[in-house]
């Protein structure tokens, strides 16, 4: 492979504190050197970067690929190279597929498809419990030596609290998080949007904050019991991020990640019965988006991470209540990300850096999110002024489940590489 | 003008204005004379082709809709469909395109989730009238109680109506509530906490915690019917308990400062949510609100199929009747 | 007119005046008035609103008005004379022919129009007329009455070109 020289950028890694124009080098898949005016090695390709960012390549802790099951709506390799499109060098696919991943052959076939592609990384995610079913506990010592980097039973709450505390003392003996998602099944019933002013007038069934709430301060209730390191996906309420600064302030072992989505809009997008405005846990309310901003500043929140959830069009092409929850967010993060936070003055450039990248490697201990000498080559590079209009049927996705079309962003990926190697453009 | 009045479909009254819903109320009058006749038919609709849709059982809002249609000299077919399109395998977007391809003009719809109208009329170009869709509007039901209201009492505005029961699974109580607050009536509601839904008084409605403050304070009640089910998801503990605390009985309503009007959506379940006694009392206006149905849904149906803007004006310049 | 009305239903013994709206049951009621003083008897009136009855109700217009319909018990046997304020295409006494067979089986139907303006498009004529004007289709005709606009008056509005309204 070619080293590869990338040149007069401007290079942010939070890992270092480095935030200034220099060149990257990576030879043999890795980070080689930063430094300024660097040579060009003999058969090096080089890439003028003048004006644009060169940063760690983003990490998503949190997509689902569907394949096996849903091949219709994604495969593994469809959404790696819409994870590379976005800028995103990694990331870690829910097991909730068909069949669910929680034995060693499902995470090795998961590794196996992910080579093949060549595209981002996609390190698996176990299940806590076989089948998803919440009653006992998946072989946690198997599936990380196949390749699997933390458990979930997400799309599902871990129910009860004796397996979750059981999953929390257990994992540590392999040192993974158990990622939970955050919610009373009987609360959430038959809800379908945020329980609020929004539905009753659309008269439609509402899910309390509350819901996710419960589990919330169960969680932490049980990672302090335990010493256990819970990971919380796509927090949603003012009150979650309430109870996880009291957590952290306790020193208890608990992360916590937050949508895209879930920091730029509220129910009010749900008008008109839009079905690309239904996902769970539901967009809730201006006072929730305050909240979560500020924890995402502040730390509270560690990260962000997409919960990218591809859909066929005519599943979502139905009766509200009828359409399954979820949106694609692979391909709009990062534009959102500096549209919205960074151009809204909420973060600057090497947080949202931070948070996309660096956090996400350190909490689930995943290589990447650094341009330390040695580390490995997975760099992305992007435009922070380009403006592009978002447009679904352009996504490399399968899916165009997404509430942002037409929508307007700055910031645009130019080029990503994994392992030294340019992954997209293809 | 280059729209129509009322648009191309009724899908509830949270859209409509003011002026919008009394032109509704007045058109309403002289359909009720048409119900008085011996012939009780008018050639308006004649040709027309207007399906009943009905994705849930309903024998007199069905039933309703049909006298109307037919009293209009309309073609009707009625259609009973299984509940969700996952039950019965066909999407409601299949649905709506085979429509269509048999030129129907106008569709009546009751479906269970709630933006169902909506989601077919913003589908097909026939007009589509919502008879109740999900939890969130039956916009007929609400004028013809408006009507049968201002009947009763010459007027909306300031008006004191309370409505009773399950708010928050009820469609008739938030299809009521839009059309009250916007011809300037004072709404309130009353029923136990686990059966109003959040934000009300957001709305602008007063929440009565007890059945007899609401009967001190209103000039009517609209009692809505409670269903099984509410007790079976756990709102309430039982129905006796429910008619024990809240239901509407003669020995409450003695105790009201004023005689108060009594309007149901029907079906009744007796002695659960109201009095057999008060239901057939002198105060209760329920037979006059079937009747009133009938003419608001004839209204209805007359204004949504007319009142093409651009032919009106075509019509003037062949130089016909004053038309006024 | 009213002495050619007398005259038309061969005495007042079945007769009944029914005004279209608008401004017809003001005529009506006027005529009546008349007869009834020479005649010294009590005539039943009634008034037809022939909107839901056109022949055209795609071209109502976006804000249509019904008035009120209100005629005596029974009709049967009676010889009503429809009064219209201007006669014009025929097609609004169509209308009310239509309306009126509805409500019962009249022995006869007259038409008495207090101005005929010509124009017919379907073969029909008044039996007494207060005056025919000579206007042309693209004219309007109106007349005014005092319980309705504040003043008696009929007015020949020439519209120059082929569009309607002024």
């Amino acid at each position: 492979m070619k080293p590869l020289l990338i040149r007069g950028g401007r290079v942010i890694d939070p890992s270092q504190h480095h935030d200034a124009v220099a060149d990257v080098l990576i030879a043999d898949g890795r980070i080689a050197e930063v430094g300024q005016g660097l040579g060009v090695p003999d058969g090096a390709e080089v890439m003028e970067a003048r004006g644009k960012v060169v940063a760690p390549g983003l990490i998503d802790l949190h997509v689902h690929l569907r394949e096996p099951g849903r091949e219709d709506v994604e495969t593994i390799a469809t959404g790696a190279r819409a994870a590379a499109a976005g800028g995103f060098t990694a990331v870690c696919a829910m097991p909730n597929t068909d069949p669910v991943t929680d034995n060693q052959a499902a995470v090795g076939f998961i590794v196996k498809q992910a080579q093949a592609a060549g595209a981002a990384r996609v390190y698996p995610i176990a299940a806590v419990s076989l089948g998803q079913k919440g009653q006992q506990l998946a072989e946690f010592g198997e599936l990380v030596g196949a390749g699997a980097v933390a458990v979930s039973d997400d799309g599902h709450p871990v129910v009860s609290s004796h397996l979750m505390r059981m999953a929390l003392s257990y994992a540590r003996t392999f040192g993974i998080p158990v990622a939970d998602h955050c919610e009373d099944p009987t609360l959430k019933a038959k809800g379908v949007m945020h329980e609020g002013l929004v539905a009753t007038r659309l008269g439609l069934h509402g899910i309390p904050a509350a819901a996710e709430e419960i589990m919330v301060a169960r969680n932490l209730l049980l990672a302090e019991l335990t010493n256990g390191h819970v990971h919380l996906c796509h927090m949603s309420t003012r009150g979650s991020v309430e109870l996880i600064r009291r957590a952290k302030d306790k020193g208890i072992p608990v992360t916590a990640e937050v949508t895209p989505h879930h920091l730029t809009l509220t129910d009010d997008a749900c008008e008109g019965y839009n079905t690309n405005a239904k996902m769970n846990p539901p967009l809730r309310e201006a006072a929730d988006v305050r909240a979560l901003r500020s924890a995402l500043k502040d730390g509270t929140i560690d990260l962000i991470a997409t919960d990218h959830a591809p859909h066929h069009y005519d599943a979502k092409e139905r009766e509200f209540d009828d359409a399954p929850f979820g949106i694609v967010g692979l391909e709009t993060a990062l534009g959102l990300g500096i549209t919205e936070l960074v151009d809204g003055g909420l973060l600057t450039l090497p947080e949202l850096i931070d948070r996309m990248s660096v956090a996400p490697a350190r909490v689930f201990h995943l290589p990447g999110g650094t341009l330390k000498r040695g580390a490995p080559g997975d760099v992305v590079v992007f435009d922070p002024a380009a403006r592009w209009r978002v447009d679904p049927e352009q996504f490399l996705s399968k899916s165009r489940n997404t509430p942002y079309a037409g929508r307007e962003l700055t910031g645009r990926v130019v080029r990503t590489v994994v392992r030294g190697r340019t992954v997209h453009p293809g | 003008m280059t729209e129509r009045f009322l648009g191309k479909d009724l899908l509830g009254l949270e859209p409509l204005t003011a002026d919008q819903i009394r032109f509704i109320l007045d058109t309403a009058e002289p359909f009720k004379e048409v119900s008085e006749r011996a012939i009780k038919k008018v050639p308006t609709l004649r040709g027309k082709t207007i399906v009943n849709l009905f994705f849930e059982a309903s024998t007199r809002t069905r039933i309703s809709f049909e006298f109307a249609e037919k009293r209009l000299s309309a073609d009707t077919v009625n259609v009973a469909a299984a509940g969700s399109s996952v039950e019965k395998g066909e999407t409601l977007v299949d649905t709506a395109r085979n429509l269509e391809a048999m030129r129907i003009d106008m569709v009546v719809m009751r479906h269970p989730a709630s933006g169902a109208a909506r989601f077919l009329a913003d589908r097909i170009n026939s007009n589509v009238i919502n008879a109740g869709d999900g939890t969130h509007e039956h916009p007929t039901q609400g004028l013809l109680d408006l009507l049968t209201l201002r009947d009763q009492f010459g007027r909306i505005e300031g008006l004191k109506v309370c409505i009773c029961g399950d708010i928050l699974h009820s469609r008739v109580a938030r299809s009521n509530i839009w059309g009250l607050l916007k011809l300037g009536a004072q709404v309130a509601v009353c029923g136990p906490v686990s059966l109003l839904p959040m934000g009300i008084e957001d709305l602008g409605v007063t929440v009565f915690r007890r059945i007899e403050d609401a009967i001190q304070w209103a000039d009517a009640l609209n009692v809505l019917r409670l269903q099984l089910e509410r007790m079976h998801g756990g709102y309430i503990p039982s129905l006796r308990e429910y008619n024990r605390v809240f239901g509407v009985t003669v020995e409450r309503l003695e105790k009201a400062p004023k005689d108060l009007v009594i309007l149901h959506p029907g079906p009744m379940n007796r002695g659960v949510e109201i009095d057999s006694r008060v239901a057939d009392g002198p105060h209760s206006m329920i037979l006059g609100q079937v009747t009133n149905g009938v003419a608001v849904r004839m209204a209805v149906l007359y204004l949504l199929a007319g009142g093409r803007p651009e032919m009106a004006e075509a019509a003037k310049g062949r130089a016909g009747e004053v038309t006024e | 007119m009213s002495r050619e009305i007398v005259q038309f239903a061969g005495g007042t013994d079945r007769l009944v005046l029914v005004g279209i709206q608008r401004r017809g049951p003001e005529l009506a009621h006027r005529l009546a008035v008349l007869i009834e003083a020479k005649e010294g008897v009590s005539l039943p009136r009634g008034t037809l609103d022939i909107t839901l009855y056109r022949d055209d109700v795609g071209t109502i217009g976006p804000k249509p008005v019904v008035g009120e319909t209100h005629l005596p018990h029974d009709l049967d046997g009676t010889c009503i004379m429809i009064v219209d304020d201007v006669l014009f295409t025929g097609r609004t006494v169509r209308a009310a022919m239509d309306e009126l067979t509805d409500f019962g089986r009249p022995a006869r139907i007259g038409l008495c129009a207090l101005i005929d303006r010509g124009g017919r498009e379907l073969p029909i004529q008044a039996d007494v007329v207060g005056k025919r004007v000579d206007a042309r289709p693209t004219d309007r005709v109106d007349v005014l009455l005092a319980e309705v606009d504040g003043r008696d008056a009929v007015e020949l509005v020439r519209v120059r070109g082929g569009g309607a309204g002024d």
